[in-house]
């Protein structure tokens, strides 16, 4: 599991809680220094700095992540309203901004966006659940070792199925995730590429993808307890 | 649209895909292809392909022969192997474009895109079902004197251990799944080697996309096993011929737009005012639908093929039929339009249906009694008595009914419109020339 830096250290509770239900793993670092003996073995996958509380310090450590030999990207940051003229000066500093308070689906977007462009550069990123693996890396999906041919869409259902084990989606909660309301066929059309994505994945493995009666589609079983 | 891009190139790279097939169909619905190696696919994305249009059946003009494909990345999947070949290929259905980017008015694709925009105006989506019927033959070779050769004598749901035909389709089946193409249904149909395969409804467009897809597998399919699979719709004479039933619904957002709780059969007004404007518009959009000389040797009384403009709940003998909802299922609530067949160009097909049902929710149509009776066995007074009209009896009548129609000539647009009249009256004309069988056996000893 990819592990996002978190400042400040604890992150405020809006901010912790928008991660957790959005599923990202995090780790609160409180400077540059804690940034550095705090990284996982692979590298962070990317930042969310709130600069709500101590822009300078925030700022500061944007600063010091972008000046690394691997500069840490994508970095996500948090401001108030009020802070928006401060954003001026430090353009290179931050891949994307967000007003505090976040609601926990926009952090989620815009993270799952920026991760998207720009956080397959550097590490392999692995999806793994039973015998299904995803690379987000490559973009290729395999089941029981079968490599699965999928349509860009059936890929970025299952992508975002997969990253949320055990949650319970609404038709329309996914035509607005994974297809962004773009597409006009109306959430009928997420039934069809559930179809075609179990059709794919085979009999064996068709129950990774289970149907919540008159709710909407749950892929496998939760990883945690919220 | 940029991830897509990227997606479907990085796909090409970490799969090893060696060629390209970019896709795209006449206007008679002959699927149509070339292929590109992974190189010029970036270039084919973002710039197109030129090709010259005036090789291929209603695409030709005058003046520009050149038009460009565009591949949607949205429908790019990697082919099912084929035996014989090991290199990995992958296929990307195109839009067509003018030199200057408008979109190519030839294009059946952009005629159903079309199409379905005016009815995504009016708050719709129509997704469709089809019920693909086919007969797998001994060969493709046609004699005058001797019949295709069936592959066996069963019929319906017939079960035979040693039946090269069912298994056949079984592994049609089975490489539609895996190319994301779910079936609903598959069975052996009642004549001998017919065999039916129902798909689950998609949006139309891909729907469409998908019947070329699947009639073209069915074909390889059968090719491997050494025997010859056809979607003429009527191959045999005495038995039944092959449909393509297609279930249609129209969709409001999440809400079947077809359904209304408060209905003794679940049917909204919009769903009667749709089939009526099917069954008012019935005639005009049967060359379409029916588009070859031999389709109407099909549409004959008694085969459980439609010859009437007519509707029932549950009556197989109707033009248009709607199945009963089952409770709770107010999702399922459709109609099911029983002409169609499946050498049609589904893009059209699906285009003229839509256009004929807008219309008659757009001008409110009445629906008329539902035919309850056995319509194979009333005459043909006992049919005009009911108010119950004929559905065209030849392709010429069908183009006579076609070519004075406001509604086919927009839906398809002047330049598929024009030519594909044109083409039809030439096959016409020439199949007028013919000296059949039935001449000469029945006349030469005789007159």
């Amino acid at each position: 599991m990819e592990q996002l830096l978190c400042f400040p250290d604890p992150p405020g509770p809006e901010l912790a809680k928008a991660l957790d239900s959005a599923g990202y793993a995090f780790i609160a670092v409180a400077n540059a220094e804690a940034a550095g003996a705090l990284e996982p073995p692979e590298g962070w996958s990317g930042a969310v700095v709130s600069a709500v509380e101590s822009p300078e310090a925030a700022f500061g450590l944007c600063d010091a992540l972008r000046r690394r030999e691997e500069p840490v990207a994508p970095i996500l940051l948090v401001v108030e309203a009020g802070q928006l003229g401060a954003l001026d000066g430090h353009k290179e500093l931050f891949d994307d901004f967000t007003l505090t308070e976040t609601a926990p689906d926009e952090l989620e977007t815009r993270l799952g966006h920026l991760l998207w462009k720009t956080g397959r550069g550097k590490h392999h990123d692995v999806i793994a659940y039973g015998p299904l693996a995803l690379n987000l890396e490559t973009y290729q999906a395999v089941v029981a070792g079968r490599s699965l041919d999928l349509t860009f869409m059936e890929y970025e259902l299952l992508r975002f199925l997969a990253a949320h084990p055990g949650k319970v989606f609404t038709r329309e909660t996914l035509l607005a995730r994974v297809w962004g309301y773009e597409y006009f066929g109306g959430a009928r059309t997420v039934d069809v590429h559930i179809r075609r994505l179990r059709a794919k994945l085979g009999e064996e493995n068709a129950h990774l993808i289970e149907t919540v009666r008159s709710v909407g589609y749950r892929f496998g079983t939760a990883r945690w307890r919220p | 649209m940029e991830n897509q891009r990227e997606y479907v190139l990085k796909t090409v790279e970490e799969r090893g895909v060696r060629f390209i097939q970019l896709w795209f169909t006449d206007v008679l619905g002959t699927p149509k292809t070339f292929s590109i190696p992974p190189a010029e696919l970036e270039n084919a994305i973002d710039e197109g392909m030129t090709f010259d249009g005036s090789s291929i059946d209603g695409f030709s003009r005058i003046q520009e022969g050149d038009v460009i494909a565009h591949p949607d990345p949205k429908t790019f999947q990697i082919l099912p192997a084929m035996s014989g070949g090991d290199a990995t290929v992958a296929r990307v259905f195109c839009d067509i474009s003018n030199i200057d980017g408008t979109p190519f008015e030839g294009d059946p694709r952009h005629v159903l895109r079309r199409a379905l925009e005016r009815a995504h105006e009016r708050g719709f989506s129509f997704f469709a079902a089809p019920e693909l019927e086919y007969f797998y033959f001994a060969s493709s070779e046609a004699d005058a004197d001797v019949p295709p050769q069936p592959l066996d004598s069963g019929s319906y749901f017939e079960l035979t251990v040693a039946d090269l035909a069912t298994d056949i389709r079984r592994k049609t089946v089975l490489t539609l799944e895996d190319m994301g193409i779910p079936v609903e249904y598959a069975q052996h149909e009642d004549s001998p080697s017919q065999h039916e395969i129902d798909l689950r409804y998609t949006d139309a467009l891909t729907m469409a996309d998908t019947i070329m897809t699947v009639r073209l597998l069915i074909k390889e399919i059968a090719q491997e096993h050494g025997v010859y699979a056809s979607f003429m719709p009527k191959p045999l004479a005495g038995v039944q011929g092959s449909g393509m039933h297609t279930h249609c619904s129209l969709f409001r957002g999440d809400k079947n737009a077809f359904f209304d709780a408060d209905d003794e059969h679940g049917l909204s007004a919009t769903a009667r005012q749709f089939i009526a404007g099917l069954l008012e518009h019935a005639c005009e959009i049967t060359a379409v639908t029916n588009q070859w000389v031999n389709s109407y040797k099909r549409l004959v009384a008694g085969y459980e093929a439609p010859f009437t403009v007519s509707w029932a709940y549950n009556n197989r003998s109707a033009l248009v039929r709607v199945p009963v909802v089952r409770q709770g299922k107010s999702e399922s609530a459709r109609v099911e339009y029983r002409a169609v067949d499946p050498a049609c160009n589904p893009y059209l097909a699906f285009a003229v249906m839509l256009a004929a049902g807008l219309q008659g929710i757009e001008k409110s149509y009445e629906l008329p009694d539902e035919a309850d009776a056995n319509l194979y066995t009333m005459s043909q007074r006992q049919l005009a008595s009911a108010g119950i009209r004929p559905l065209p009896r030849t392709l010429d009548e069908a183009l006579a009914a076609m070519e004075s129609s406001e509604l086919v000539l927009a839906t398809l647009g002047d330049h598929v419109f024009e030519w594909f009249l044109r083409n039809k009256r030439a096959e016409w004309d020439e199949y007028t020339r013919q000296i059949t069988p039935f001449e000469l056996i029945r006349y030469l000893p005789a007159l």
